[in-house]
């Protein structure tokens, strides 16, 4: 079994790349034309080359026989292996990660992992240990022999006739549908088989895709004539894969939620400081990776000036890179930051800025686009004009859409800006159509950094992280300045409520009726419609959230925490 | 949270930075940046002038060949336009002309999937027209004409800009008022009055053509049609066909795609259309034609060698049929050379060469006898003249030249005798080594050509040629060779001529011989089975090729194919076997993919499946694709996420990065890791997990609660 995990990881590599699966294609094409070269001579009909094609033809046959009895070995390899993951499986000593010189066990570990966490506990703590060895469970040990035999015929039907394979998979996987979710707590003997089964199942998978991989292994070195029947077989399995995973609407995976775990979600403050505490290893590898790309520098530079663009990708944070490449080369030119992963940012920020900031234009524009063709303009006219854009995260959510995509390919087109970008995600380049490929006219740089997205990820409204308030509140403070004195008042007026009753716990907001009272006698509305006016703006800006109650009354909640609140009216206050 | 140098962060996302101008030095030149930034030498400097001039060269060759081709397409057009309006410019008011004018004149284009190209030809076209048949021409695309309104509003503002200069200057200010209510009535009042003004002054001086001088027509060009919405263009159409006896109309379709969708895009305006459809050069001959002028001959020095070129035109065959995007990676491929390649300071025309080779300085010599190919033919010399080679500066100069110059012939021969070479190669049948002199090219750059699979067949195939199919071939070798001024081949067009000759004389010989043949093949038919038949017919197939004799036209073709076999052998060897062939010969071209095709997927993919590849550590070294336990925090999670389907368990998730962090760490995983351990580990969890969720490979979800989705299917 860990054979096939590890010959899982391979095959992931050969399999699942775009390109790479382009280049095959390609290889593909050559092959075929070959192909038809061979035909051609056969035109000549010189009685050798026949021959020949004979000869290649046995030869093909010669090797799908060989690939049948190699899946037969391992077929018969993985059962044993199996077993020996079985019985591992048992001992807890093996999740001793750091026992390298045991591949076999390690994989297994990963594998085991992930799937049935419980077992690792007692590496962790002794508390946690004792809580959930009532919750562990070990499947293996229900596998009688005679199972095995049954498994490996099942296996061997598989394997011969992958459409009979699905089949039985969507047979195998419907009834633990119909049972109620999968949980780790109250294991019973019957959900142990059922997972068993499970698994059997994905090891057919990984089965398989051994198999491709074997085929694609051995296609690659000698023959590929059968390359693209592999590839058929592979594309199959992954879209079978791929359904067995999303046939089921539901998934089996444990129930345990974090608040079990009696972890608190961490603010981004705390994170960052107990992150500080950690050092990375590696730094001198990480320095050396960094100093190969720093002697890109000036290559940069040069085809940046030659009408190039630049894309920076591969993983980690290439941030300081290209701060350390402002810093160095672009001291003496007018150049734009744009943080691309800022929750905030617009193209339309980004355009203010140039035309504002940089060309000194103080008109406003009907649109995006006039001001785009309005800086075009300007650029062509002044011919002396030149700008460096360098924008962190050209596929951030904000930048990502489709017209900001055009908008900045029109801007990078100009030859006299020279835009630098990165991008970290993974579909990253499917953002570009042809068109706005030749508008960007990129030149791809790798650059892997492993340096962490610590301000990347800042801004993200991350899972486990607790948002602190300072973002909060510094929008807060923004859209307040923005409002006329009476929508302030207002907004005061239902802060000071909300604060008031800090401690009720029942409290579920501000009556829409009571407000308007409380309004009216502050001076602050003549009449509801005006106060709904108000409220609307406030719920545009996510500064309010109305409910309605059990009564049917409209209730007004600021889903702001208290905290963040105070420190708002302390600072207003302040500033007043 | 690390700040930016300036700025709130929290309520920015731009920065500004402006350069102290007092500060500010006379403006870099660019070819600082050739060099690393070092010191600039003479040298580099010369490189990078070279390299501009050079590119500077193909480019304006590219764009020549771009505006020849199109130029066809172009006549084409302005035929059609002449044809449009006869009827307007008379003025004739009879009733049949009434009907007809309800039918727009329209060109549709077909121009080809490169997208990415068409701007280039519809801003020739623009040129073209507006320079000699009517200053009104308007190119709109779909992106800016989301409906009616704003694509009349787009039109009447470009017409109107195409006025002369100094009756804008009023109209601008009107019609910047009253922007809001362009209509065709509008439109075709403003063009009575213009066509009126410049009739009677006859301003217009750039339109040359009589006809158009009275009522130049408005050329409304639509780049993109297939982008367009139905809606938009049905009553556009329907609008102007109602003015069209005021407004001379004629609309350019680009099609991308094919005809068919003007019909399905206009199922009922299409009536109203008077189509003429125009088809452009196909993009891959444009190709061949751009290849034929920038690499094919000995006027550019620069060549690329077979890798690299294979690696460009696949990108155009597999990924965009964009010549564009070829001239691109052409341009990166230059720019590369010079980069790295000391010596392509020698990639010149020759008499330029010359002189540079003379005042070449010792690190140059140095890196001259480093080359591979020099070394190779070092090797082989007598000991005395090794000696010199290394030593003496001066011979190494002389002999450079001398090397340069043969390079220079054996291009001047290569380029011929591959011509010829395709010629007969491209008129066998299914193309035995490929249809484009690039397909042959490149199997001539790669290895020797006659050691190929395909040769021998291709000679037998040859030697099977008809008279007539070989007096056409040799007839254009002819041609290939008189077009050359070459001294070594210069006789090659006088021996062709030759066996021409001797061909076209043979024929009334030949046709008493086949006679005579026919004549003694009457004897023995009786009735046989199907076996014997078979069987006596190869009897008589051998009897007829060991005992005939050959006819004298046999005899020729024979002698003809072993003269392009020996042209072959002798001409066609790969660029490598030449010395000091690194000097013009571009090699980079795993670096043109990596730049023009990168696959930033793999990259992620190889960053977090194996770190070692990137971070040479031996720690992260694994023999097998398992990931040792001390590899990044990302590794890791990346790893363990793998192994989950569609959802994954947070807590099952962190719980099982712990194990393996700690175990990484080799504390004692019995005693009781003390809390803030804990803590930190929990924060690196979460950072992981974060950074993977920025990547794209999972997200929230609210499925289950503290579950994430896997976004990746198939290992990425």
């Amino acid at each position: 079994m860990n054979h096939l995990k590890l010959q899982e990881v391979k095959m992931l590599q050969v399999q699942f790349v775009g390109d790479d699966d382009v280049l095959n294609h390609i290889l593909d094409k050559e092959e075929g034309a070959k192909f038809r070269k061979d035909r051609a001579q056969l035109l000549v009909n010189v009685k050798k080359l026949m021959k020949k094609q004979e000869s290649d033809q046995n030869e093909d046959d010669q090797e799908d026989l060989k690939d049948e009895n190699y899946v037969d070995i391992l077929g018969a390899d993985t059962q044993d292996s199996l077993k020996n993951g079985r019985i591992a499986g048992g001992s807890n000593k093996v999740y001793s990660f750091q026992t390298r010189k045991n591949p076999e066990k390690m994989a297994e570990l990963a594998y085991e992992l992930a799937k049935t966490p419980g077992k690792s506990i007692s590496l962790i703590s002794k508390e946690n240990a004792e809580k959930m060895a009532s919750t562990s469970q070990s499947i293996k040990k229900q596998s009688t022999s005679d199972k095995d035999q049954l498994k490996s015929d099942e296996k061997n039907e598989f394997l011969s006739t992958p459409y009979r394979l699905r089949k039985r998979l969507t047979v195998s996987t419907l009834p633990s549908d119909t049972e109620s979710e999968y949980s780790d707590s109250n294991s019973e003997d019957d959900n142990g088989v059922k997972r068993e089964e499970e698994e059997k199942i994905s090891e057919v998978f990984m089965d398989q895709k051994r198999i491709a991989k074997h085929r694609s292994g051995s296609s690659s070195s000698c023959k590929k004539v059968s390359a693209k029947k592999m590839k058929k077989d592979t594309t199959t399995d992954l879209v079978e894969e791929y359904f067995e995973a999303h046939s089921s609407s539901k998934v089996l995976t444990s129930d345990r939620t974090l608040q079990k775990l009696k972890r608190t979600k961490l603010d981004q403050q705390t994170l960052h400081n107990l992150l500080s505490k950690f050092s990375p290893s590696f730094s001198a590898e990480l320095k050396q990776l960094n100093e190969q790309h720093e002697r890109l520098f000036h290559k940069w530079m040069l085809q940046l000036h030659l009408g190039f663009n630049i894309v920076l990708y591969g993983l980690g944070s290439k941030k300081e890179l290209l701060e350390k490449f402002r810093a160095s080369m672009l001291q003496d030119s007018v150049h734009v930051v744009i943080n691309g992963f800022f929750p905030g940012i617009t193209v339309k920020s980004i355009l203010n800025s140039i035309t504002e900031e940089i060309l000194d234009h103080m008109g406003t524009f009907r649109s995006v686009v006039d001001q785009l063709d309005w800086i075009i303009n300007k650029f062509k006219d002044d011919s002396s004009l030149e700008l460096f854009l360098l924008i962190h995260n050209l596929d951030s959510q904000m930048l990502r859409g489709d017209k900001s995509q055009q908008i900045l390919g029109q801007l990078s087109s100009l030859p006299k800006i020279y835009l630098i970008a990165s991008i970290d995600h993974i579909n990253a380049p499917l953002m570009w159509d042809h068109s706005k490929q030749s508008l960007y006219n990129w030149l791809w740089y790798e650059t892997t950094t492993y340096r962490p997205y610590t301000e990347e990820t800042s801004y993200e409204n991350s899972l486990l992280v607790q948002q602190c308030g300072t973002l909060a509140l510094s929008s807060l403070t923004h859209v307040f300045r923005s409002l006329t004195p009476n929508a302030r008042g207002i907004f005061r007026l239902l802060i000071k409520y909300q604060l008031e009753n800090e401690d009720n716990p029942s409290y579920i907001g501000l009556s829409f009726q009571d407000f308007y009272q409380q309004c009216r006698e502050a001076f602050l509305v003549n009449s509801d419609l005006t106060l709904r006016a108000q409220l609307t703006e406030f719920r545009d800006h996510k500064l309010l959230r109305t409910k309605k109650g059990t009564d049917g009354v409209e209730y007004l909640l600021i889903p702001i925490d208290t905290g963040t609140l105070t420190d708002f009216l302390e600072k207003e206050d302040k500033e007043a | 949270m690390a700040l930016d140098a300036v700025g709130d962060p929290v309520s920015q996302g731009c920065f500004v930075f402006k350069p102290d101008f007092k500060r500010k030095k006379v403006s870099f030149p660019i070819a600082d940046y050739f060099n690393e930034g070092k010191s600039l030498s003479e040298d580099s400097k010369l490189r990078f002038d070279t390299c501009q001039l050079l590119w500077q060269q193909m480019k304006s060759e590219a764009e020549e060949l771009q505006e020849e081709l199109n130029k066809n397409l172009f006549d084409n057009l302005i035929e059609f336009l002449g044809k449009s309006h006869l009827e307007f410019q008379k003025k004739s008011t009879n009733w049949n002309y009434q009907i007809k004018s309800r039918e727009i004149p329209t060109a549709a284009i077909v121009l080809g999937v490169n997208v990415t190209d068409h701007d280039l030809t519809f801003k020739g076209l623009t040129e073209m027209l507006k320079d000699t048949v009517t200053p009104y021409v308007v190119s709109l695309q779909a992106k800016e004409c989301p409906d009616v309104k704003h694509l009349l509003q787009k039109l009447a503002s470009q017409l109107m800009g195409c006025v002369d200069i100094e009756s804008t200057e009023e109209e601008y200010v009107q019609s910047s008022q009253r922007k809001m209510h362009y209509s065709m009535a509008f439109l075709s009042t403003w063009y009575r009055s213009i066509t009126k003004k410049t009739g009677s002054e006859s301003v217009n001086k750039k339109v040359t053509s009589s006809q158009w001088k009275e009522s130049p027509p408005i050329v409304i060009i639509l780049e993109d049609i297939e982008s367009f919405s139905t809606k938009v263009l049905q009553d556009f159409i329907i609008i102007s066909s109602q003015h069209l006896h005021e407004l001379p109309i004629v609309l350019v379709f680009g099609i991308a795609t094919s005809p068919i969708i003007i019909h399905r895009l206009l199922p009922q305006a299409v009536s109203s259309l008077c189509i003429e459809l125009l088809q452009s050069l196909s993009c891959k001959e444009h190709l061949a034609k751009l290849l034929d002028k920038l690499l094919l001959t000995t006027r550019f020095p620069f060549k690329l060698n077979e890798k690299a070129l294979q690696v460009l035109t696949n990108i155009f065959l597999y990924h965009d049929f964009s010549v564009q995007n070829f001239i691109k990676g052409l341009q990166l491929a230059v720019l590369e050379h010079f980069y790295s390649q000391p010596l392509s300071i020698l990639c010149c025309d020759l008499p330029e060469a010359k002189r540079r080779i003379y005042s070449l300085s010792e690190d140059q010599c140095e890196s001259i006898r480093r080359l591979p190919s020099f070394m190779r033919y070092v090797e082989k010399q007598i000991p005395e003249k090794q000696v010199a080679l290394l030593t003496h500066e001066r011979f190494l100069k002389e002999e450079t030249l001398r090397f340069l110059e043969e390079l220079h012939i054996y291009h001047e021969n290569f380029f011929l005798v591959l011509r010829c070479f395709h010629a007969f190669v491209s008129s066998l049948p299914k193309y035995p080594l490929g249809r484009q002199i690039r397909e042959l090219y490149c199997a001539c750059l790669e290895k020797n050509i006659w050691e190929s699979q395909e040769y021998e067949p291709i000679l037998q195939l040859l030697r099977m040629l008809a008279k007539d199919e070989l007096i056409a071939v040799l007839q254009k070798c002819v041609e290939v060779f008189k077009s050359s001024p070459g001294k070594q081949l210069g006789s090659m067009a006088e021996k062709l001529q030759e066996f021409l000759a001797q061909f076209q004389s043979l024929d009334e010989t030949e046709s008493n011989e086949e006679e005579n043949g026919s004549g003694s093949q009457q004897k023995g038919f009786q009735k046989t089975d199907l076996y014997h038949l078979q069987k006596s017919l190869l009897e008589m197939k051998e009897l007829r090729s060991s005992n005939k004799k050959q006819t004298k036209f046999e005899v020729h073709r024979d002698r003809v194919v072993d003269l392009i076999d020996n042209l072959v052998r002798k001409f066609l060897s790969p660029p490598d076997t030449q010395t000091l062939y690194e000097v013009v010969y571009f090699t980079g071209a795993h670096m043109l993919r990596e730049h023009l095709n990168a696959a930033p997927r793999i990259a992620l993919h190889t960053a977090l499946n194996n770190p070692y590849h990137y971070l040479k550590n031996q720690a992260l070294k694994s023999e097998d694709d398992s990931i040792p336990n001390v590899a990044p925090d990302i590794c890791i999670a990346y790893k363990l996420h793998l192994e989950c389907s569609r959802l994954i368990n947070l807590v099952d998730w962190s719980e099982a990065f712990a194990t393996v962090v700690t175990a990484a760490e080799e504390t004692d995983p019995n005693s009781t890791a003390s809390e803030e351990i804990k803590e930190i580990i929990h924060a690196r969890f979460i950072r992981a997990v974060s950074e993977l969720e920025l990547l794209g490979f999972i997200k929230p979800t609210k499925q289950k609660t503290d579950h994430v989705a896997r976004l990746t299917w198939g290992g990425c």
